[in-house]
């Protein structure tokens, strides 16, 4: 078992399997979730070390399982260059955060919950950069959504976090769904979805004609989740996070997973003018609107979470400009932006946990409180405004000079240099803003505690990151060259340009942009006061959780109003609109319908009687409806009907259909009557003459319309299918009742599944009735008093007597049933009526005195021989409910035959007496009981 | 015969249908019986009508009936006993509940809003 062969998908399920037990290590105590999230996450680490010396190598490590092969879907993960490094940003900066997180979190927060979110995301962020099969990476992309959701509102007690956590997950998610869309696309044009073939076919994509679609889809997902503008708003309502998770979604993972998506797409979608204008343009708007954004936030987080966007911006923009020297600068400066930034994120949360606030203009001249942190903070903030010998200024070099590459000589392309040095002038402003205003500039103002330096622990990981930022800073070939390297290639698909990331370039135009930067920066922070007036004055407020907030609002009244246009809360309403629908479905076919109406199949001649007992049912069938205000009476005329629809399936070659209509008729009416008992005997007259037109109009064209559909198939001759039942039904089967046959044999499955309906419905009844209590009433409508004679001793008599009789027919109508009209069913509803009628007569105490049987266990007896009968034919390696008969030869009896199938019609026997005996009687009892009421209120 | 067939479908559609529109409960359950007896006979003409021809297979029959839709609407027609069954001890469990028979479970809406005025009444 060679482990490189199914590692991939472990890396990325294990923090997801991990992350219950994160939860439930919080039991323990106060470290042991944390202890726990961050094994896990060396567990997956040690899962990727087979394979991470792979992409150096110049392989791809990709392993697939089948999904949906009919589709040409798979379960497919790939380890390239760009995952190892992604893989390795995520689960690094992640180990630092859970170690800051364990410190960070107070003791009333639940740290259980805290890590198992965090396990969850890391597991969803590792799945998006791990993936092959581009639906796979998409599902991943909308856990991340979620898990985000969850992070964000971590503290779900204060409002801003659940509202940032709520518009972060509208955002991101909906961006999600249009990359799905895009990403379907992608699939069809290519003919594959995995990215194997998908990066092959840049040519393909771009030459086709749903390009431009596919790519806005796209982008659409990559700019809402990398907060590039218009969609960036999210970004600074999702600060309500606990700074941890700030600092891991907001430096290396979430938003960097719209970078990858770039990244990874970029041979397949990039190199167009629509890519260099979207992607681009995006870019360079978002990176300056950022920074400018950026100096005016007080708020330490606030400032950050600009700057974020602001770099994303950037790396956005370095993409857009398609060369591939620039895709090496936009992978650089992901590597940089994440540790520079999840340092600068910890650093606020020191700050915010020490001193109880974040507002630079309450926080000043930290230096003193805490000169360790002090230090990082410098650094890390240097290298985010590009110093030399920091990380920051390679990647900004580079970005520079890219930037400079890109125009051609007229004088509009000179705007992007331009435009990149007045982004770079506010970065350098805001850096030394988070460097200035809260470690120096006088005394803390207000703060409610005395600043100290936090725990040692929690600044560990800070000092790591700093660390890494000098050495990359320093040493950059040593460091980063290989995997940037490797990263770069596996971006572009092919071996990756010469680039050199050293230090000193020589006096260029990108080091005299540099220069012009820092130097103009640093004047604009020292005016910054006059700025932040002139802001405040004179740029209109835009608040775009408002503006989000409202379109979220309108969204709801309308989707309310249009419900309620169909729902007012009223049954009668809801119904009639289900009709009318199927009523205009119905006359829709008719009118796609192209061939006359009636068929050429020769019509039955009329017979009198038939013709007399249809106009009787015709006349009781409106007389039901006329008449329904009289409860009983309608009831009675209900019973008329059902017994001629028995009539009409004796005459129409189906007796089994005439026996079991039958039973279930007088099942039926009995059941009525003993519910019309509890209900009102009368119906009130009712007033509304628009909705009776209307409810006549509707059923009257209901009534014409089944009519006429039924006429057209009768009148057609057809090919059923049902030649083959007959066929076999002896042969196979080894009855002559074809009906019975299908039922118990053929088509034994769908039995199966309606006598579990029945058994339910049974079981529900009784759960409803149970403990139930309704008055039974004194008088009829007519105003005479009920009868106290409950059993009337004729029908005692007679019933009793009848009883074994009855008894008798059910199990004859059983045994005949495979052969002759009968069966189960038919059986169960006369072994039912035979016993309901026994309660009837002689009243429930006496019935139950003398028959033992608890309903739910005939049931249970029913449901189990049919299951046990289907899995008797699996043990002997047949399908299920696979049925075989024989022939037996008895004394007296002469030669018979023996089925299996009969032992499934007896669960359907014992499914059907339970049910309907269960049902009846537990109706029983109610009137029973409110019987026993009344008579103790009589004493 | 085909016609007098369908046309008894057709009312018997159109009864049930009006009754499954009234407001009380218990014309909805009767609407619904007929409506399934409807259904039923509609599913069961689907293997067109034959009269006097086998339905159990014998050497004297030279031609059966259709199986098929009998089978399927044997079943349907213990299903639909059990979906009226149902039903009815629903609008018997609504009954007890609400004290009333309106499908709506009207005069508990009504009921609230006297709650509901009474308190205001109360606060002025």
């Amino acid at each position: 078992m060679n482990l490189i062969e199914f590692n991939l998908p472990l890396i990325a399920l294990i923090p997801f399997l991990g992350a219950p037990l994160a939860a439930w290590a919080a039991n323990l105590n106060r470290s042991a979730s944390a202890w726990t999230a961050a094994l896990v996450t060396l567990v997956s680490l040690l899962f990727l070390l087979p394979a991470i010396q792979l992409p150096f190598q110049g392989e791809i490590l990709i392993q697939s399982w089948s999904w949906l092969p009919s589709l040409g879907l798979q379960f497919a993960f790939r380890l390239d260059g760009l995952s190892l490094l992604f893989v390795l940003l995520i689960l690094l900066i992640g180990l630092l955060v859970i170690l800051y997180a364990r410190y960070y979190l107070s003791p009333k927060d639940s740290m259980g919950r805290f890590f198992a979110y965090l396990l969850m995301f890391m597991g969803s962020m590792l799945g998006i950069v791990l993936s092959e099969n581009l639906i796979q990476l998409v599902v991943f992309w909308e856990l991340t959504s979620l898990t985000s959701f969850l992070l964000i509102s971590y503290w779900q007690h204060q409002q801003d976090a659940r509202d940032g956590a709520r518009m972060a997950l509208a955002i991101t998610g909906a961006g999600g769904l249009a990359m799905l869309a895009g990403v379907i696309l992608l699939g069809n044009i290519v003919g594959s979805y995995n990215l194997t073939e998908v990066l092959a076919a840049g040519d393909l994509i771009r030459q086709h004609e749903l390009y431009l679609t596919v790519l806005v889809l796209i982008l659409l997902g990559v700019f809402t989740k990398s907060a590039q503008f218009p969609f960036h708003f999210w970004l600074p309502h999702a600060m309500a996070a606990p700074t941890p998770v700030s600092a891991y979604l907001h430096s290396a993972t979430m938003v960097k997973a719209g970078i990858f998506m770039l990244a990874r797409l970029f041979p397949a979608l990039s190199g167009t003018e629509a890519w260099g204008w979207l992607v681009g343009g995006a870019g360079m708007f978002t990176m300056v609107l950022g920074a400018y954004t950026a100096l005016f936030k007080h708020d330490l987080k606030g400032l950050l979470a600009y700057s974020t966007i602001s770099h994303l911006g950037l790396i956005t923009l370095l993409f857009g400009f398609s060369t591939h020297l620039a895709a090496v600068a936009a992978i650089f400066h992901i590597i940089n932006h994440a540790t520079f930034k999840a340092s600068l994120f910890m650093v606020a949360g020191i700050i915010d946990h020490e001193c109880g606030s974040r507002d630079m203009r309450k926080v000043n001249g930290m230096l003193k409180y805490m000169p360790h942190t002090a230090v990082l903070a410098m650094i890390a903030a240097s290298a985010m405004a590009g110093v030399p010998l920091l990380n920051g200024f390679l990647s900004k070099e580079m970005f520079f000079e890219q930037a400079v590459t890109a125009t051609d000589g007229s004088p509009l392309t000179w705007a992007i240099p331009v435009l990149v040095t007045i982004g770079a002038i506010f970065s350098v402003a805001y850096s030394l803003r988070f460097i200035h205003d809260v470690f120096f500039n006088g005394e803390p103002v207000g703060l409610t505690k005395t600043p100290h330096e936090p725990p040692r622990f929690m600044k560990i990981p800070v000092d790591i990151l700093v660390l890494l930022c000098l050495g990359v800073g320093i040493a950059p070939m040593i460091l980063v060259a290989p995997i940037l390297s490797v990263a770069v290639s596996a971006s572009l698909q092919s071996a990756p340009p010469a680039f050199s990331l050293a230090i000193w370039h020589g006096f260029n135009l990108p080091l005299i942009m540099s220069f012009i930067a820092m130097a103009i920066g640093v004047l604009v922070y020292f005016n910054r006061y006059k700025l932040f007036r002139w802001h405040d004055e004179n740029l209109p407020r835009i608040d775009a959780r408002i503006l989000f907030n409202m379109a979220l609002h309108g969204l709801l009244v309308a989707t309310a109003k249009v419900s309620r246009l169909f729902d007012r809360g009223s049954l009668q309403n809801a119904a009639s609109w289900v009709l009318l629908t199927a009523v205009l479905a119905i006359v829709y076919g008719f009118i796609q319908f192209n061939s006359p109406l009636l068929g050429d199949r020769e019509l039955i001649s009329i017979d009198w009687l038939t013709l007399a007992l249809a106009a009787f049912v015709v006349i009781t069938s409106v007389l039901c409806a006329v008449l329904h205000h009289q409860r009983l009476i309608s009831l009675i005329i209900v019973g008329v009907v059902g017994l001629i629809v028995s009539l009409g399936f004796v005459k129409f070659s189906a007796p089994d259909l005439a026996l079991t209509q039958l039973s279930v008729e007088v099942v039926t009416i009995v059941l009525l009557l003993l519910a019309l008992f509890f209900l009102p005997q009368h119906t009130p007259q009712e007033r509304n003459a628009k909705r009776m037109t209307r409810d006549i109009a509707l059923s009257v064209s209901a009534g014409v319309l089944v009519m006429l559909m039924a006429m057209a198939v009768m009148s057609r001759d057809y090919a059923p299918i049902s030649d083959f039942f007959i066929q076999n039904s002896k042969p196979g089967g080894g009855g002559t009742n074809v009906v019975n046959v299908i039922l118990v044999d053929f088509r034994g499955f769908d039995t199966l599944g309606e006598i579990v309906v029945l058994a339910l419905a049974g079981l529900g009844i009784f759960a409803m009735l149970k403990n139930l209590r309704l008055p039974a009433p004194v008088r009829d409508i007519q105003g005479r008093e009920w009868s106290q004679d409950p059993h009337p001793p004729i029908m005692q008599t007679l019933t009793r007597l009848l009883f074994p009789l009855m008894l008798l027919v059910a199990v004859f109508v059983f045994l005949r049933g495979h052969n002759l009209p009968g069966g189960g069913f038919i059986a169960g509803l006369i072994a039912a009526v035979a016993l309901i009628s026994q309660y009837l007569a002689n009243g429930i105490d006496w019935t139950n005195a003398r028959i033992k049987a608890n309903m739910h266990i005939v049931i249970a007896f029913g449901l189990t021989a049919a299951v046990v009968t289907g899995l008797v034919a699996m043990l002997l390696s047949y399908p299920f409910l696979t049925s075989t008969f024989t022939y037996l030869k008895w004394p007296l009896v002469g030669k018979f035959e023996i089925a299996s199938a009969m032992a499934f019609d007896l669960g359907v026997f014992l499914v059907v007496v339970g049910a309907t005996v269960l049902i009846l009687v537990e109706l029983g009892k109610l009137s029973h009981a409110s019987h026993q009421m009344r008579q103790q209120e009589h004493y | 015969m085909e016609w007098i067939v369908a046309i008894v479908i057709g009312v018997m559609t159109a009864s049930g249908v009006y009754l499954v529109l009234r407001a009380r409960t218990f014309p909805v359950v009767l609407g619904l019986t007929l409506l399934s007896y409807a259904v039923n006979v509609f599913l069961f003409t689907m293997g067109r009508l034959q009269v006097g021809q086998a339905a159990i297979i014998s050497p004297d029959a030279h031609a059966y009936t259709d199986p098929l839709p009998q089978a399927l609407v044997l079943t349907a027609i213990v299903i639909a006993f059990g979906m009226t069954a149902f039903l009815i001890v629903l609008a018997l469990k609504a009954r007890s509940e609400l004290g009333n028979d309106h499908v709506d479970g009207l005069s508990y809406v009504a009921e609230e809003q006297t709650v509901k005025s009474r308190q205001m009444a109360g606060d002025r």
